[in-house]
């Protein structure tokens, strides 16, 4: 096992698909199915190696397996990759998301399916890249390279404020992240080293920590996205065609919390500590403010972005209270978010497709003719909410448990938004699904066909399974999250007692 | 007379350029004959180069130097002619300036850069940049039935005399003070007290930074860049400012090598200037070309960037820009030169309307091209950039770094833009189809390169370490 390049070969498996599908001849139709073949298989394929990777994974080893490297810029980056349970967990993630995504997306997109796949694989290659490098330079590259799919994602397939959107989403994250370019660099010339696992056994400068802390944060607030710099996100959401809101969502804005946890925790923990307060502050205004912005929405895809951000809120303050609880609260809430959070997209989705409309009075009484649909809709909705047996439950309890160990005010605050969420989820539940049916085209919608079972079943299953037993996941997680909050707690305490 | 063999390449060019010319004068019609003629004597100048490219020898009494940093730069600029006379297809014979002149003129101007970039003396660097300036003059204006191609000839020569005037006074002043124009003797007797020399050196870099349009000597180039024929745009964009960042670099480190701290000022102050405008003035441009233009200063501005370091990691990372600098540039003018109807050349960016549906495969190398001249990973135009900010970081510039990302972030606006007009918007009539082996190697290769050049970027790197260790 350990001779096959097991991480390279399941970053790039993406890309050997797009080869292929730049390879396809033909008229139209036969252009569009094949495409969507070969796509489908290949993400399958990648979903099947990280399935393999899982199997082979030592769960009782909190360092970095499958460590691959390989000198590429002399002297300066080293191609290298390799995992922890972190990493892992966001890898199947990806996977798991990403063949949902090409199956959503192949009956819906008429218009040049073949560019949408590529797209679309391109986006995975770039992600599982994220998660799994351990070179800072590496990290950018992948971190960066993302904009352009997801540029033209929008752009050319999304809704009628395409163009806006498109432009805000890579100007923001471009203008984010050069900040992050730069402190990599100096991070470069400080230590001698971009070697991830290095450099989190150095300490980096204390006078110049806070300025590099300052340069990652730019970049990983505005993915996450954290207020006040949120604004792209629901642009972009809402005019994405679905699958692309479905990255967005399940994968896209996790990279920021990765990095969060992986870089802002692991190599400067002295800023971490002296801007956590910070975050607690734009976490907390995040959550009350975007959840009330939420429940005056009359766009129902808006309505879930804005509660997106409220819930990666909950995600950086599980990170920055530093305790073990609250470090696998957040990680388990970005799975489970990235699970629920493109189901609910999922499932704008299908009655976008029959309704062509997202507006939330054009709905009601939906539960009529869409029974099937109704039952779907109501498990993520109250799964976004938090309720006990899903998977949303599980990482907002462990997050408010962290938060309350750190401070109770906190705490306090944030769980006012797991109220707000509960009010905006089940009104728009209400709204769309309940109620008399105003609309006569309702009456005649016909309930989920075979291929959106395929699609909103995975979600379905896993959103239950991780909330009846998220053993599943936090085995795989909580040694590594363990050696992370140790490692900042351990190093708090050093700091009291110097004092 | 022994140190002849040592400038065969100039020798052979020169020999190249008369016999050419005879033929021109001698055959009727002989336009294609000499085209190819040009291309293969350019071709063949490539070779020659690489035959002395390690030796390092300064000749004729001290005042010309063959070095891996010149032959660098020389094969840079020889690579620049090439594709410039290749990609244009067929674009001369469609706009009527099939002159066998032109090509004549391109091997005159490709001499003139090879000595600016060689010579060790302020006369031979005059004459090299006379050399290559009056030849792009005449250039500028070689479409006589266009009066925008004669404005932008005649904009282009008032302006280019005065800055040559310019740069002659400060030559003078040098000479006045330091009693030679030989650069080795010039650094020997620069005394950074003397107000003179300094004057004399402001003069100079005011001269040379007219000539790679350096912000705020820079109003020549929208105006020519958008009249010239747009062969002879690409020309200008390619060749003239890879030579003339390579004269800047030789006379700052050689001749003002005692006098780094003045110049260092000047050069952050041009470099800022050059990127914020650069990236601030192409958003209102509609025109393609006035957009290269643009485009052109705000890279120009990164490359002093480096040079602003005043070290050596500063010269190898403005070597690394310019050279990604010519492959993308060559991949935009190809395209820019695709798109045509029935022999008239659209300009006007909105022209480019849904290209992505009737073109896929150039909308699609456009599109690359454009996300790598705003700088975005994993394409070549991000590391040109990068290695400009690390030599930047290295000597601890942070506001030039910073002021340099932020104004890429502002020239990526311009150039989305192209996208979204070419994916994002309903489209039109269909250009004519690609034809031409030349157009479509240059391209291929040229896209190919941006595109792998993550691959193997220590390739590249290695080189222009290797000639920037050459002023050390």
């Amino acid at each position: 096992m350990s001779d096959i390049p097991i991480l390279s070969l399941i970053i790039f498996i993406p890309l050997i698909g797009v080869l292929f599908l730049l390879f396809i001849k033909g008229d139209k139709d036969f252009v569009d199915k094949t495409s969507g073949y070969v796509a489908q298989l290949t993400s399958i394929v990648t979903f099947l190696a990280s399935i393999l990777i899982l199997v082979n994974f030592n769960y009782k080893d909190p360092n970095f397996q499958f460590i691959e490297q390989h000198e590429w810029i002399v002297n300066f980056v080293n191609y290298k990759v390799g995992i922890d349970g972190i990493s892992l967990s966001f890898i199947l993630l990806t996977t798991f998301i990403t063949p949902i995504c090409i199956l959503a997306t192949i009956n819906s997109v008429k218009n040049r399916l073949r560019e949408f796949l590529i797209a679309l694989l391109l986006m995975e290659t770039m992600m599982i890249g994220v998660f799994c490098s351990l070179d800072l330079f590496i990290f950018y590259l992948f971190f960066e390279a993302g904009l352009i799919p997801m540029f033209l994602i929008i752009g050319i397939w999304g809704g009628e404020r395409r163009v806006y959107s498109a432009f805000k989403f890579f100007l923001y994250t471009l203008f984010g992240s050069i900040f992050m370019l730069i402190s990599v660099i100096y991070i470069y010339f400080d230590t001698g080293t971009l070697d991830v696992e290095k450099l989190l056994n150095i300490q980096i400068n204390k006078d110049y920590q806070k300025y590099l802390w300052l340069g990652f944060f730019a970049s990983f607030a505005v993915k996450t996205p954290m207020w006040p710099v949120h604004t792209w996100l629901p642009d972009a959401h809402v005019e994405a065609p679905t699958s692309g809101s479905v990255i967005l969502a399940a994968i896209l804005l996790k990279m920021a919390g990765y990095g969060f946890i992986r870089f802002s925790l692991g190599l400067f923990p002295d800023a971490s500590v002296y801007f956590a307060p910070l975050v607690f502050v734009l976490s907390i205004i995040a959550i009350i403010y975007t959840s009330l912005v939420a429940l005056v929405q009359k766009d129902m895809k808006k309505l879930i972005a804005y509660s997106s951000v409220a819930h990666m809120g909950f995600v950086t303050i599980g990170i920055f209270v530093f305790n073990k609880q609250g470090i696998e609260g957040s990680i388990f809430q970005m799975i489970s978010h990235g699970i629920i959070s493109s189901a609910l997209f999922l499932c704008v989705g299908v009655i976008y497709d029959r309704m062509h409309t997202r507006e939330i009075s054009k709905y009601g009484g939906v539960v009529n003719s869409m029974p099937k649909y109704a039952t779907m809709f109501m498990v993520f909705t109250l799964g976004s909410l938090g309720l006990p047996g899903t998977s949303g439950f599980i990482g907002e309890i462990l997050v408010l448990i962290g938060a309350f160990k750190f401070n109770y005010w906190i705490a306090f605050l944030a769980a006012i938004g797991v109220i707000l969420s509960a009010c905006y989820s089940l009104w728009l539940y209400r709204r769309v699904v309940f109620g008399e049916t105003k609309n006569e085209k309702i009456k005649s919608l016909s309930d989920l066909n075979a291929r959106e079972y395929l699609i909103l079943a995975p979600l379905f299953i896993m959103t239950l399974v991780l909330g009846f037993y998220p053993a599943l996941l936090l085995d795989l997680i909580s040694l590594s999250a363990e050696k992370v909050s140790e490692n900042m707690l351990n190093y708090i305490n050093l700091v009291s007692r110097i004092k | 007379m022994i140190d002849f063999h040592n400038i065969y390449p100039e020798l052979f060019l020169m020999l190249a350029m008369l016999f050419l010319l005879l033929v021109g004068v001698f055959i009727k019609n002989s336009f294609t004959l000499i085209k190819k003629g040009t291309i293969l004597s350019l071709l063949l100048c490539i070779p020659i180069v690489y035959i002395n490219f390690d030796n390092q020898l300064l000749i004729f009494n001290n005042n010309y130097s063959i070095n891996f940093f010149s032959n660098f730069i020389k094969i840079i600029i020889l690579v620049a002619s090439v594709f410039s006379l290749i990609f244009a297809g067929q674009y001369f014979k469609r706009t009527n300036i099939d002159k066998f002149e032109y090509m004549i003129l391109v091997l005159s101007s490709t001499i003139g850069m090879f000595i600016m970039v060689s010579t060790n003396n302020l006369i031979g660097l005059y004459l090299g940049i006379e050399l290559q300036s009056l030849s792009l003059y005449v250039l500028a204006s070689i479409d006589r039935n266009s009066l925008k191609s004669s404005e932008s000839g005649v904009k282009y020569f008032v302006l280019g005399a005065l800055s040559s005037g310019l740069f002659l006074y400060g030559c003078s002043l040098i000479y006045g003070f330091t009693g030679s124009t030989n650069y080795l003797i010039i650094n020997e007797n620069f005394s950074i007290e003397n107000l003179g020399l300094i004057f004399g050196l402001v003069f100079i870099l005011v001269g040379l930074a007219f000539k790679i349009s350096a912000v705020p000597f820079h109003m020549w180039t929208p105006d020519v860049y958008e009249g010239s024929p747009t062969s002879v745009t690409a020309f200008f964009a390619l060749a003239p400012k890879v030579a003339g960042i390579g004269a800047f670099i030789q006379i700052l480190f050689i001749a003002f090598g005692t006098a780094i701290e003045e110049w260092k000022s000047i050069l952050i102050f041009i470099s800022i200037a050059s990127m914020v405008l650069g990236s601030v003035a192409a958003i209102g441009q509609t025109n393609i070309k006035r957009l290269m233009a643009y485009s052109s200063i705000s890279h120009v501005g990164y490359a002093l960037a480096g040079l602003a370091t005043g070290s050596f990691v500063g010269i190898s990372a403005t070597l690394t820009y310019m050279s990604i600098y010519v492959v993308m540039n060559i991949a935009a003018f190809t395209c820019i030169l695709f798109f045509s109807r029935d022999k008239i050349y659209y300009e006007d960016i909105r022209d480019l309307r849904g290209l992505s549906k009737n073109h896929p495969v150039v909308a699609a190398c456009f599109c690359l091209v454009l996300f790598s001249l705003a700088g975005i990973p994993p394409l070549a135009g991000f590391f040109a950039k990068f290695y400009i900010f690390k030599a930047l970081i290295e000597s601890e510039m942070y506001l030039l770094a910073i002021i340099g990302l932020i104004s890429s972030v502002i020239s990526a606006f311009y150039y989305l833009r192209i996208i979204k007009i070419m994916y994002f918007d309903k489209e039109v009539e269909k250009f004519d189809d690609m034809s031409g082996l030349g157009i479509k190697l240059s391209l291929a290769s040229s896209t190919l390169m941006i595109l792998l050049y993550f691959i193997v970027p220590s390739f590249l790197l290695n080189l222009t370490d290797i000639a920037s260790k050459v002023f050390s």
